[in-house]
């Protein structure tokens, strides 16, 4: 089952809105990626990385503290926070080098927003020894430094993008940019499943092992498929790999949640599934924030990894033909739900998991008792403590004052 | 077909001279101030005018058209603006010289692509160039401009295999925009050595005039450059004369370049 109806189309969303001068590039690494889905060889080249290296499967572990405490659905969380680096990220970046070296290709560069993209990106480069360049937003560099000190510690070149709102949007800007001058020797490695075709298609195809995992686990642990799925959506790439697998399950819920920021009605978000509009955007046409004029605007999250203007248009395509539905959670309620989880379960969630669990509450509840309900824990919030310690730690748990 | 594009290629072509297609950004410093430097292109003897209009994310342009487009954002550029206050202003000052849209094709979505074909061909624009549509991404948009009487110019680029070249070339509206280096926009000291031989693929091909674009700052570039097109466009340089020291610079440019392409 999927949801491409031509060739790096999805409904009215995808394409290939790029400078002639990647054109050629995206046609070669349309053919390659073709050429490696059949050969069987690089499927199991692949597979034996995952599972030597990140550590895959990742494990499904049942939540029971916080199926007590919400009172409705069994709660399981598919432990992407457990995959090498820390999150889904290197799914994709073990594939994508991989391919890359198929392709003889002799550089790699990135952008990165959390800088977990960086990071499984420097990490793949140095497991297959190519040079790495990972174009990051000036303000993403101050806010997530962990991040930035691993990447450099892997060997990556970190480049500081001074342009624009200095996030994750201006990174893919200047990623582009390089690309264009360096094309013939250089591969791109975009983060999410977004930008131009091929990518939402190779992104998701490499994202879709957790939902694939999930299948299998789910079956074995309680017996038949999930009843609802929910993941975070910044560019899209955790919430399609682990609901792709599940697309063509009618009885499977498929629920995004995306940042609220400030609040959907202060215009400081990164909601574009759910205030967006059409619009092209780093290559593809999807759903985008942007003022009547076409000027994209400027997204805002907590979570650097949800602070996006825009979506991959697979992700715009479920939501607008009601496949999956959409949610938002404001930065406030991602916090109060990063230390829920840590309390109840003992998991330090990425804030941008934050934000899904913000929304579990509310639909465990909705599926009621006896239904299951899977978190898709995209990632771990090591990167996150300072964001998240600089407002202050609430009091300690079962201590007498 | 605008039939003004033909036109001034025709006349360059009877004066034994390649022409010039000019940029600057449309609201740098400001609308009105911007319309002094689209004059001041023509002054110094440009034969094209592209209009500039700013995105708040240009791809594929290089740090000194990023700056202008920043600067036209502050000053309240939007493309209804630049078709209402600027281009009927150019249009009134140099009525000969046709005028092209240079801007990335999400900001010709949003005001809609048959609106703006329809204003932009009222206001007296001939053609339209959009980096980020390639061809793979605009038949549709080219039918709704061949429908308004609006050129659509592609591109070409120095990684377009000679087939695809020689196919972009044959459908090509307007003239074909050779892009010269792989890169983004920006001046270059060096064009790179297989630039000559690529335009000559192209113009083969080509039932439209080919000009060569990205990169070109100087006479000498201009010179050898008219050789293998039937023009050059000119950008970033006229861009920074014109932040720097002012429409009297652009223009200086302008002529430097023009005696380049006399033959
Ligand atoms: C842990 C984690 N989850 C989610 C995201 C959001 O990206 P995507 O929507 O592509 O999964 C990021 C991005 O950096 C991340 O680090």
């Amino acid at each position: 089952m999927t949801t491409e109806t031509t060739v790096g189309r999805f409904g009215r969303y995808g394409g290939r809105y790029v400078p002639e001068t990647l054109v050629p590039a995206l046609l070669e690494l349309e053919e390659a990626y073709a050429k490696a889905s059949a050969d069987s060889s690089f499927g199991e080249e692949v597979a034996r990385v995952l599972k030597e290296f990140v550590g895959r499967p990742t494990v499904l572990t049942p939540a029971r503290r916080l199926t007590e405490a919400w009172g409705g659905a069994h709660v399981w969380l598919k432990r992407e926070d457990l995959a090498h680096t820390g999150a889904h990220k290197i799914n994709n970046t073990v594939g994508q080098v991989l391919l890359a070296k198929r392709m003889g290709k002799k550089r790699i560069i990135a952008e990165t927003g959390a800088g977990q993209h960086g990071v499984a990106t420097a990490t793949a480069c140095a497991l297959f020894g190519l040079p790495c360049e990972v174009y990051m937003g000036a303000l993403d560099v101050e806010r997530q430094s962990l991040n930035v000190f691993r990447m450099r510690a892997l060997g990556a070149v970190v480049k500081p993008v001074e342009s624009g709102s200095r996030t994750l949007k201006d990174a893919m800007n200047e990623a582009m940019r390089t690309w264009v001058s360096q094309v013939s020797d250089t591969h791109y490695v975009i983060g999410s499943a977004a930008g131009p075709h091929p990518y939402p298609t190779v992104v998701r195809d490499f994202q879709s092992v957790i939902g694939k995992e999930l299948r299998t686990q789910a079956q074995a642990a309680f017996g038949k498929l999930p009843d609802a799925i929910i993941a975070c959506v910044g560019g899209g790439s955790n919430a399609i790999g682990v609901l792709h697998p599940f697309i063509g399950d009618k009885d499977v819920r498929l629920v995004g949640v995306e940042a609220a920021g400030h609040g959907l009605e202060s215009g400081q978000h990164g909601a574009s599934l759910t205030l967006g509009t059409e619009g092209v955007l780093h290559g593809s046409r999807s759903l985008v924030l942007q003022d009547e004029h076409g000027q994209i605007q400027e997204a805002h999250s907590i979570s650097a990894g949800l602070d996006y203007p825009g979506v991959g248009p697979e992700l715009a395509h479920l939501a607008k033909t009601g496949r999956m539905e959409v949610r938002t959670a404001t930065d406030d309620e991602a916090l109060a739900a990063f230390y829920e989880v840590a309390r109840t379960e003992g998991i330090l969630p990425a804030l941008e998991t934050s934000h899904a669990f913000a929304r579990g509450r509310e639909l465990a509840r909705d599926l009621g008792k006896g239904k299951y309900l899977v978190i898709n824990c995209s990632g771990r919030g090591d990167k996150d403590v300072a964001t998240i310690s600089a407002r202050g730690v609430p009091p300690p748990v079962g201590v007498k004052s | 077909m605008s039939g003004e594009i033909a036109q001034a290629f025709a006349k360059a072509k009877a004066r034994g001279e390649g022409v010039l297609v000019a940029y600057a950004m449309a609201g740098d410093p400001d609308l009105a101030r911007s319309v002094d430097v689209f004059a001041a292109l023509v002054e110094g003897g440009a034969d094209i005018v592209e209009i500039g209009v700013a995105f708040s994310d240009p791809i594929a342009d290089g740090p000194v058209i990023q700056a202008a487009s920043e600067r036209a954002l502050k000053a309240g550029s939007t493309l209804k603006r630049v078709l209402e206050e600027v281009v009927p202003e150019v249009r009134k000052r140099c009525p000969q010289t046709p005028l092209v849209i240079m801007t990335y094709v999400n900001v010709i979505m949003a005001m809609g692509e048959e609106r703006f074909a329809k204003l932009a061909r009222e206001r007296g624009v001939s053609g339209a160039i959009l980096p980020d549509l390639p061809p793979e991404e605009s038949a549709g948009l080219r039918a709704t401009f061949d429908a308004a009487g609006v050129d659509l110019i592609p591109l070409c680029a120095p990684t377009t295999p000679k087939a695809r070249a020689e196919a972009i070339a044959r459908d090509a509206r307007g003239f074909v925009y050779c892009v010269s280096v792989s890169g983004v926009t920006g001046m270059r000291a060096e064009l790179p050595a297989d630039l000559s031989q690529r335009l000559d693929v192209v113009r083969k091909a080509s039932p439209v005039p080919v000009v060569a674009g990205f990169g070109i700052s100087t006479t000498e570039q201009a010179r050898t450059l008219s050789a293998h097109a039937d023009g050059v466009v000119v950008g970033s340089a006229l861009v920074r004369a014109a932040n720097a020291d002012g429409p009297s610079a652009a223009k200086a440019l302008c002529a430097d370049i023009k005696r380049g392409l006399k033959r």
